[in-house]
């Protein structure tokens, strides 16, 4: 296998973008990223989307970025995996390179989640789960997640303030990010009281709906020390695994079992423990999210996300910083896009660009994405060279 | 929705028919072609009695299309009497007194209508088993 860097990185503001279109997301996210990485050069490109059908009745992604791209003729193909969709995207673009089958590799992630009415969005993001099983209940994704929170509250004791503890750390980070959605700072006071979705989930516990897209260019190490400036990000490891799509199928309803493996698998590929990551960019699509994340990673024993989230333990000063860009609550979660934007903040903190909210001698990063109520998840490892 | 996509899993829907593993006893629920726990392929048919205990549960308040009419309402993962967990709404009661480990029953229900012209769709909800 050929060792692959990631040269570009490119996203835009992301939020409610009516006068944007998907494929003017793409574009954008893209150019972005040609711009960044200092070329235009792009052999191949890997699209990772949830449901452009039900979002904007468009499919064929595959056709629609290079046509307007530019890069005609140029061969892409599009990856799924629900949220976890733009980290498959990633993947994807990495086993192009690694394998030698092409030298520059676009990975683009995007949804453009506007172009329905808020019904629609909730049954679009709803099809993410069993759709015979649960979702003919009535079953919706914040429903899920509020599930698995009583369920670990019941088990190790975790308390309502912490997951708003959560919220008022991402949306922290995030009033530093120029590109979030949702820059404002919150009390735990105002997730607390914040309009109820789904018991114990409330409206501030949850990641929004949100227009957006990012891209990553991805090269082999000699080509990239011919073009970019910047200090050198290598993927040095990818772990992916899948679960039961149906919560109740799984051994247990607290925890979070592809992510545990997708994260050993990671660091075992990388030759690294979790001892060896300066931070983590993870999927808090909920605040009970990162705290069950949290110690599927091993970043804390089962049962401590809560308590170490409310020390500031994840904080940006914190022993081991959580989602400096915002995270999804913050930044904001166009589902397909999110996956490649984490990868995005993970190399801009590798590259000590990230102005207030720089995490001090990063050099190893880790990004999370999951699928679902964590029926796939997508995990990275990048490092400075 | 095509009316063969609802009427092809009424048989699980209506009479909460599961698959026993002839080799290892798994109860697969809904019923699958291969044993997740030791890879064989077949089954017994077999009927899950409808009762259980809530395992956890939430009362969803905003409601994905088709079940606006509905909140608030309470969906919760069941752990049956045969070792098994699903899926369903709680009924028949205040959502806000519901706890984990109280004792539920399955009851026939109308589940959902797909808008005027629409299949009505029925299956189980749980209630709590009052021992009648
Ligand atoms: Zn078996």
């Amino acid at each position: 296998m050929r060792e692959v860097a990631i040269i570009g990185i490119g996203m835009m503001k992301w939020g409610e973008l009516w006068e944007k279109s998907i494929r003017d997301l793409c574009v954008e996210a893209a150019l972005n990223c040609l711009k960044d990485a200092g070329t235009d050069r792009v052999d191949s490109i890997t699209v990772g989307t949830m449901s452009s059908g039900l979002f904007t009745g468009q499919e064929h992604l595959a056709s629609i970025v290079p046509d307007y791209l530019g890069t005609k003729n140029a061969p892409a193909m599009r990856v799924e995996s629900a949220c976890a969709s733009g980290g498959l995207a990633v993947k994807s673009g990495f086993m192009e390179v690694a394998s030698g089958l092409s030298d520059f590799v676009l990975a683009v992630g995007v949804e453009k989640m506007t172009d329905v009415s808020g019904g629609e969005a909730t049954y679009a993001l709803a099809t993410a789960a069993d759709q015979e099983w649960e979702g003919f209940h009535g079953v919706t994704f914040p429903g899920l997640y509020a599930m698995m929170a009583l369920a670990h509250m019941e088990k190790y004791g975790t308390t309502r303030e912490q997951l708003a503890d959560v919220a008022v750390k991402n949306h922290f980070n995030g009033s530093m990010n120029s590109h979030a959605q949702f820059p404002m700072k919150v009390t735990r006071e105002q997730v607390m009281n914040s309009v109820m979705v789904a018991d114990p989930i409330r409206i501030l516990d949850c990641s929004p709906i949100t227009d957006g897209a990012a891209a990553v260019l991805l090269t082999t190490v000699e080509e990239a020390q011919k073009i970019t400036n910047h200090p050198l990000t290598v993927i040095s490891g990818i772990g992916h695994a899948t679960d039961t799509i149906a919560l109740s199928q799984r051994s247990d309803l607290y925890s979070l079992k592809a992510v545990e493996i997708a994260t050993e698998r990671a660091l075992k590929m990388a030759g690294k423990t979790i001892e060896n990551i300066d931070f983590a960019e993870v999927h808090d699509c909920f605040t009970i999210a990162e705290i069950m994340v949290m110690e599927a990673m091993g970043v804390v024993k089962p049962g401590q996300g809560g308590p170490a989230t409310s020390d500031g333990f994840s904080s940006l000063e914190g022993s081991f910083p959580i989602n400096p860009s915002g995270g999804l609550k913050s930044k904001g979660h166009p589902v397909g896009a999110t996956g490649v934007a984490q990868i995005v903040e993970a190399v801009n903190q590798l590259r000590g660009l990230s102005e207030n909210r720089q995490i001090k001698n990063a050099k190893t990063a880790l990004t999370q994405n999951m699928g679902g109520s964590g029926g796939s998840s997508v995990v990275h490892i990048l490092e400075v060279k | 929705m095509q009316v063969p996509r609802f009427w092809r899993e009424i048989p699980k829907r209506y009479r909460l028919e599961a698959g026993k593993c002839s080799k290892c006893g798994y109860i697969a629920f809904p019923q699958r072609l291969i044993c997740p726990e030791c890879g064989a392929k077949e089954f017994d048919k077999m009927n899950l009695a409808g009762k259980g205990k809530l395992a956890t549960y939430t009362i969803i308040r905003v409601a994905p299309e088709g079940f606006g009419d509905q909140v608030p309402y309470a969906v919760g993962v069941i752990e049956l009497d045969e070792g098994i967990r699903t899926m369903a709404q709680i009924t028949d009661c205040d959502p806000e007194t519901l706890k984990i480990g109280d004792r539920l029953v399955s009851k026939f229900r109308r589940i959902n209508e797909e808008g005027k012209t629409g299949a009505i769709m029925y299956g189980y909800k749980f209630v709590p088993d009052v021992g009648i």
